[in-house]
């Protein structure tokens, strides 16, 4: 019924959108932006597949209306270049894949928050990242190899 | 979805004059976790949205003495991190870090946690124990509503129409209180629980309870006091038989529904084991 003028930032790069009031983030970034990486799963915000960082915070991209994120800075997994993504790949640290992107920008997240997170800390982060594979082992060992440097 | 109007106010005034407009059919958004959901799941129809992001005043967190006041928009996030809030009860800090996910407690905010009245959410339940008192405002002006007050019946607050929630304010705790939160998370951690349980107690120097608060989650309707139970521990040595009563005393005063997580019955009886686990630790 309402549409907004929107900027942020989406991985460095300025957008200037429109979007209708009822517009989600998810949407925005998938469907307007072609940033598929990001995916949609339970839609409400449990299952973690939709993580983005939102001024560095993980956030749910389906529980956001995109105009949340005006002036904010938005990244996604196509904007991650981070040692995890070698550490997930030696540690075998996905299965089928869909819960990848979501797994990696949590735990790019915490290791920005917390350089030394703990075994605890690690688990707590992840907790709200659903891997349907259960390849939970491979993923921790992952992000712990990450944050020792590799 | 359905379409709506979406407002950001970037003033407080300006919110309370646009939520007089047309206080039926306008809905408020803080963080937006409970709405966004009600509203795809097409649970909530609003004709109008007022987002509150851009009113910076409602984040704030301030101690002030023994008390403190906690902006409405304040995230779960920030107040499990905050120092001042530790500094009042690390209890309260901590119920902030076990709700939900991490992604759920940089969104969600106290304010839209408060106003939703999810009988099974955390945070109104310590804040309960805690003796909170919510500051809402409207166009006519600002009134002080004890917690206990706030939650009328489930997804129900006694706010009026035109009324927005702007901070919870806690009182000064009794010298060497001591305040725990206990949740029943018998399936995953970021569940909601089975029931919770607040307690916060005080003694004096010949441990004699002179200060005692329970207040219990996913209980009833809206998250309670078990003021018998409280009553009951006042006076008294906090030994085994002082606290088996209360957490008695405190099954009784309980409300639950027969849902997935338990029937009634079970969730009665776990209101008991859990607010003698909690007492046994502050006793």
């Amino acid at each position: 019924m309402s549409r907004h003028r929107i900027r942020f930032t989406l991985n460095d790069a300025p957008v200037e959108v429109t979007v209708p009031a009822e517009r989600l983030l998810i949407d925005l970034l998938r469907e307007d932006l072609a940033k598929t990486g990001t995916k949609d799963g339970c839609s409400v915000g449990v299952c973690g597949l939709c993580t983005v960082q939102i001024d560095g915070a993980p956030m749910s991209a389906c529980l956001l209306l995109a105009t949340q994120v005006d002036g904010a800075a938005v990244r996604t997994i196509e904007g991650l270049a981070s040692p995890l993504q070698d550490a997930f790949i030696d540690e075998g640290g996905f299965q089928c894949g869909i819960c990848t992107s979501g797994q990696l920008m949590t735990a790019d997240a915490l290791l920005r928050a917390k350089p030394e997170a703990t075994a605890t800390e690690i688990n707590d982060w992840q907790m709200g990242n659903l891997c349907r594979c259960t390849g939970y082992y491979g993923i921790a060992r992952a992000i712990a190899k990450a944050r020792d440097g590799g | 979805m359905r379409p709506f109007e979406y407002v950001e106010p970037e003033t407080l005034d300006e919110a309370l004059e646009i939520l007089a407009g047309d206080p039926d059919d306008t809905l408020v958004m803080a963080g937006g976790t409970s709405l966004v959901i009600l509203m795809k799941q097409d649970l909530a129809r609003p004709a109008r949205v007022v987002g509150l992001r851009r009113i910076a005043q409602l984040r704030e967190i301030a101690a002030n003495g023994g008390t403190i006041a906690l902006g409405a928009l304040a995230t779960h996030g920030a107040l499990a991190r905050s120092e001042a809030v530790r500094r009042h009860a690390p209890a309260l800090a901590s119920t902030f870090a076990a709700v939900a996910t991490v992604r759920i407690r940089e969104q969600a905010t106290l304010g839209g946690n408060l106003a939703h009245a999810d009988p099974a959410q955390d945070p109104p339940v310590t804040l309960l124990a805690l003796d909170g008192v919510a500051v809402a405002r409207s166009r006519f002006g600002e009134r002080r509503i004890p917690l206990d007050a706030l939650f009328a019946d489930i997804f129900e607050t006694s706010l009026e129409p035109g009324e927005l929630l702007l901070r919870v304010e806690l009182p000064a705790l009794p010298a060497g209180a001591r305040a725990t939160y206990k949740k029943f998370l018998p399936a995953t951690l970021d569940d909601y629980a089975t029931v919770s349980v607040a307690a916060v107690v005080a003694t004096d120097a010949a441990g004699a309870c002179t200060h005692a608060r329970i207040a219990l989650g996913g209980a009833g309707p809206v998250p309670l006091r078990a003021r018998e139970a409280e009553r009951s521990l006042v006076g008294r040595r906090l030994d085994d038989a002082a606290i088996h009563e209360a957490a008695a005393l405190a099954a009784a005063a309980t409300d639950p529904i027969d849902d997935l997580r338990g029937s009634a019955e079970y969730k009665r009886a776990m209101a008991g084991v859990w607010t003698e686990r909690a007492l046994r630790e502050v006793a």
